[in-house]
């Protein structure tokens, strides 16, 4: 039991280490307790003057009594959440090789170029006239996406990645829809091995998803593309590279195959990073791929979000962009927020308030500023040389489930290597955590049994892989000489021990309630 | 290039191990015709400095609020954000991390998100909130969705205070979705009579309060209206401040509350990245979208947090998840949190009553120029004016003059043919100076 400064109210509590201390502590690991715990309802760390007396004109309707929250002193807010963040593993702590997830090195020019005020202290409905530079910033960044993608048009404003999905997939709707074939064509292909965001965004605006069986090599072949295709099929949503981390070798195949069809070609761009300044998606014949500014273009992924997700289409989208958009004429910039202004454009609506992710817009551009065309055709190539030099390292211990195709930016592993040893894909990853690695991918994607999916991105220099492929050789070595224990009991080392994610899901507890007074609880 | 490590002597090497001679062997799966053979046409690398210069150069042609008097609101708010909130969302291990996927070296991102679920459950007076949305606008549009798989209906009624922005977004998903949705025309004096709209079909009527132009609505009869004919309602806020000094939605009956949490920790950010914040009954958990945190042990018993309830996500349920959302908004609602923390009960119901005192002063001294009236009887820190001519003709005028003075309700909903209304916004950064400077380039310009 901790009390109101989160401590323990009892010597010797702390259990679970070889060598107790009275806090529960372990010198520079601090244990943190709830704000709710340590706050209080009169304290405040803002100093802030009551106003002089007036007539509220509020119409009666005043909150009534406590709202309940607490407040902390600004040195006791300070030390709440730098205790907090020692808990939690980021890039700057170490690789940090989570397939799919992209996470490269956030260059901190970015974060302070963001906080520009030009660009972080300007309000999205301010006269369009004080705000030129901002709607020039994100009119270069779209010209950079679209060069970079070989495509036409771009919608600026989806918030991410699943957002980006959703207002490409609308874009194919209304084009859809206008050809007058909204009634027919209601079926999405989705193969087997896509982020789940595929199925989960063509449901959400009533398609229909069939899948697309994965082959043994790890690709989708255009025969079994064209199998599936008839009058009734919209679109395919494919992943490129795919989540096998390969390139899809019949891609241009596939995409003609559609178009032949009727149907359009919508790309997850998620792993866009693997051949930015190698190949542009918009020659291969894609119509829409959203493109994750924090994946590709490094902006943070600060413990989940925010995101960006710009959506590239093609000429036979372009006109169905959803508002706004930027119109440029010499050197004024306009913005189109309303359908009357749209001139050409038919656009299909809106899917946020006001004009997406500027603080994001920000940080890619000033990435891509960095690296330029060569920079960030580097980039690609080391960020696919460091994959499979992960490969080549591990191969001969771990298994390999398509060994034919070269690997992009990420190397899969399945778990049959680990068959007869009692430990599983999880096991295998807390043990990494020892190691003081953030675990790879895992279980993803689930075409692969037991998947390990890792992407060291090109932020690794050679000694750092060399280190990591020496650590998953003694890792994997131990498991297959039978030292289960050091990986079912895994993480030791961690903040926590393995949380019981079972029980979290029983019963949900979602926030912090006040402890029932002993006499009631007893009741 | 300063951000990759590898030399070329390493890459040469590194080659050599995997076996092959040159690194498009490893590009091999791109068709030959479709490989670049040269960099695209974009500029070369640049060092720190030429970047600083040439974003520094686009950052200096636009106005930022806290160089003028500022009155802009409308769904964004400026606020005054502590010191100590940048720095510590800017630590490194908040900054740096990737959804806690992996509890055990993630207690940091989600013992927050565990404290900001709480914060935002007892500001809305609601029983649960997720671990944020994009913003309030797309809450807006998932709330309107769970609210048609609990009642099983599909009929979406929208109040005519519902920010414009907020309406279209629902809209578009609805009429993606082949989803019905009845918007009330637009109500600058909150006189709708939205009650006769809902039916027995209606599965959610949204209503945003404080409303798009400011008034203060009471909710209670439209709640009790809409649970007798089974339908929820959906609150909407988009400014965060006005839950210190407001009724809490909860309280007034909803069941679902979503807004905007820019206001709490976040600048303006020329509208994003913002953080929508999303409660409802705990009744409704299992139809929420969006990750939740929750608490449990771990193996020797101690408390940690966990994402929980992941079988309505979609990387559980792919097409049949409650939403296709794969992030929140993290480090924004860090942001909110923090802020929240440093405000405590009794900075926030302050904060609010300075809000909402600078607002009543600037309404009076607005409505003492020839010609202009504030059309609202409740407010808390954002009106409504009417000015003769048009309001955005007016705006962009004191925009000339060096005042920021506020929205045309126009640019919003042109179609609403509501063209002599402002949006009038004031927060506690607006001192007796920038009033006065309002009221006078007002009356310069009108």
């Amino acid at each position: 039991m901790l009390n109101n400064q989160g401590r323990p109210t009892a010597a010797g509590e702390a259990t679970g280490s070889a060598h107790p201390t009275f806090t529960g502590n372990r010198a520079l690991q601090v244990e943190e307790a709830l704000l709710f715990e340590i706050g209080r309802a009169d304290c405040t760390g803002v100093d802030l003057d009551e106003p002089a007396s007036f007539s509220p004109r509020l119409g009666g309707l005043e909150r009534k009594g406590d709202i309940g929250l607490v407040g902390l002193s600004e040195p006791e807010t300070m030390r709440h959440f730098v205790r907090l963040s020692q808990k939690n593993y980021g890039i700057d702590t170490g690789l940090f090789p989570l397939g799919s997830c992209t996470m490269k090195h956030n260059p901190r020019l970015n974060e302070k170029m963001a906080r520009l005020p030009g660009f972080s202290d300007i309000h999205p409905l301010q006269p369009q006239s004080t705000v030129q530079g901002a709607l020039e910033l994100i009119d270069q960044l779209a010209h950079w996406l679209m060069v970079l993608t070989g495509t036409s048009a771009v919608a600026m404003s989806p918030k991410a990645g699943a957002h980006g999905e959703l207002a490409g997939m609308m874009a194919i709707k209304a084009a859809i829809d206008a050809k007058g074939e909204g009634a027919i064509r209601n079926v999405v292909l989705v193969p087997e091995s896509a982020h789940g965001t595929n199925p989960a965004t063509a449901a959400l605006i009533g398609f229909v998803v069939k899948p697309v069986p994965a082959q043994d090599d790890g690709t989708v072949h255009v025969e079994d593309v064209k199998a599936l295709l008839g009058p009734d099929v919209a679109a395919i949503m494919l992943t490129n590279p795919n989540t096998c981390g390969i390139f899809e070798p019949q891609i241009v195949e596939i995409a003609k195959a559609m178009h032949d069809a009727g149907a359009y070609f919508y790309c997850d761009g998620a792993n866009f990073n693997a051949i930015v300044g190698k190949a542009r998606p918009g020659d291969l014949g894609i119509d829409a791929m959203h493109i994750n500014l924090h994946k590709t273009f490094s902006t943070p992924h600060g413990g989940g979000g925010p995101g960006a997700g710009p959506v590239v289409l093609s000429d036979r989208l372009a006109r169905f962009a959803p508002l706004p958009f930027i119109r440029r004429d010499g050197s004024h910039f306009a913005l189109v927020e309303t359908a009357d202004q749209a001139g050409d454009v038919q656009a299909f609506g809106r899917v946020t308030a006001f004009h997406g992710q500027m603080g994001m817009y920000v940080r890619a551009l000033s990435y891509m500023l960095s690296h330029g065309s060569d920079g960030m055709k580097q980039a690609s190539e080391d960020a696919v040389l460091n994959a499979n030099y992960i490969r080549a390292g591990l191969e001969d211990l771990m298994s390999l489930p398509f060994p034919d195709h070269p690997s992009m930016h990420e190397a899969l592993f399945d778990d049959t290597w680990l068959k007869d040893t009692g430990i599983s894909t999880l096991d295998f990853a807390k043990a990494m955590i020892d190691e003081g690695y953030h675990p790879m991918t895992m279980y993803f994607p689930l075409v692969v049994h037991g998947a390990m999916l890792i992407e060291p991105t090109e932020s690794e220099s050679r000694a750092s892989l060399d280190l990591f492929i020496m650590t998953l050789r003694d890792l994997a070595l131990r498991a297959k000489r039978g030292e289960t224990e050091r990986f079912s009991a895994a993480p030791f080392h961690a903040p926590r021990r393995r949380l019981d994610e079972t029980r979290a899901a029983r019963n949900p507890i979602l926030r912090w309630t006040p402890p029932q007074p002993i006499q009631q609880a007893a009741e | 290039m300063r951000y990759l490590p590898l030399s070329d002597a390493d890459r040469t090497a590194m080659l050599a191990r995997i076996g092959v001679t040159d690194i498009d062997a490893l590009f091999a799966d791109i068709p030959a015709d479709k490989l670049l053979k040269a960099p695209v046409d974009l500029p070369r690398r640049k060092g720190e400095l030429e970047v600083e210069r040439q974003l520094g150069r686009l950052a200096a042609k636009n106005v930022p609020a806290s160089s003028v008097p500022f009155f802009v609101g409308a769904g964004a708010y400026k606020h005054h954000v502590p010191a100590t909130v940048d720095h510590l969302i800017q630590r490194s291990e908040f900054l740096t991390s990737y959804t806690p996927y992996q509890p055990e070296i993630a207690q940091g991102t989600l013992q927050y998100l565990f404290e900001f679920q709480t914060q935002v459950a007892l500001l809305t007076g609601m029983e649960v909130a997720n671990a944020s949305m994009y913003d309030g606008s797309t809450g807006t549009g998932e709330a309107v969705l769970m609210a048609h798989r609990i009642t099983k209906r599909r009929k979406a009624v929208l109040s005519g205070g519902l920010h414009p922005h907020y309406a279209e977004v629902v809209r578009t998903l609805s009429h993606m979705a082949s989803d019905s949705v009845v918007s009330a025309p637009a109500s600058p004096l909150a006189d709708e009579d939205l009650i006769s709209l809902i039916d027995g079909e209606t599965s959610c009527v949204v209503v945003q309060n404080p409303d798009v132009f400011g008034n203060i609505r009471d909710l209670r009869p439209i709640a009790a209206a809409a649970q007798a004919k089974g339908a929820l309602l959906i609150a909407v806020f988009t400014e965060a401040v006005s839950l210190g000094l407001v009724e809490s939605p909860g309280a007034m009956g909803a069941d679902i509350v979503v807004g905007e949490g820019q206001s709490i920790g976040n600048a303006l950010n020329f509208g994003g990245p913002y953080v929508g914040l999303f409660a409802a009954k705990q009744k409704y958990v299992r139809q929420m979208p969006g990750r939740l945190c929750g608490e449990t042990v771990d193996a020797e018993g101690q408390r940690g947090f966990v994402l929980t309830l992941s079988t309505r996500e979609q990387h559980i349920r792919r097409d049949k998840a409650t939403s296709n959302i794969c992030t929140n908004s993290g480090l924004c609602c860090l942001a909110f949190t923090i802020h929240m923390t440093l405000l405590g009960e009794a900075g926030l119901k302050r904060l609010a009553r300075i809000n909402h005192a600078n607002a009543v002063k600037l309404a009076d001294a607005l409505a003492g120029v020839k010609g202009v009236s504030v059309l609202n009887k409740a407010f808390f820190n954002e009106f409504t004016l009417r000015v003769p001519g048009k309001a955005a003709d007016v705006v962009e005028k004191l925009a000339g003059k060096g005042v920021l003075g506020g929205v045309p309700y126009s640019r919003l909903a042109p179609e609403a043919g509501l063209d002599d209304l402002i949006l009038v916004a004031s927060t506690e950064v607006n001192s007796d100076d920038d009033r006065a400077a309002f009221v006078a380039a007002l009356k310069e310009v009108l």
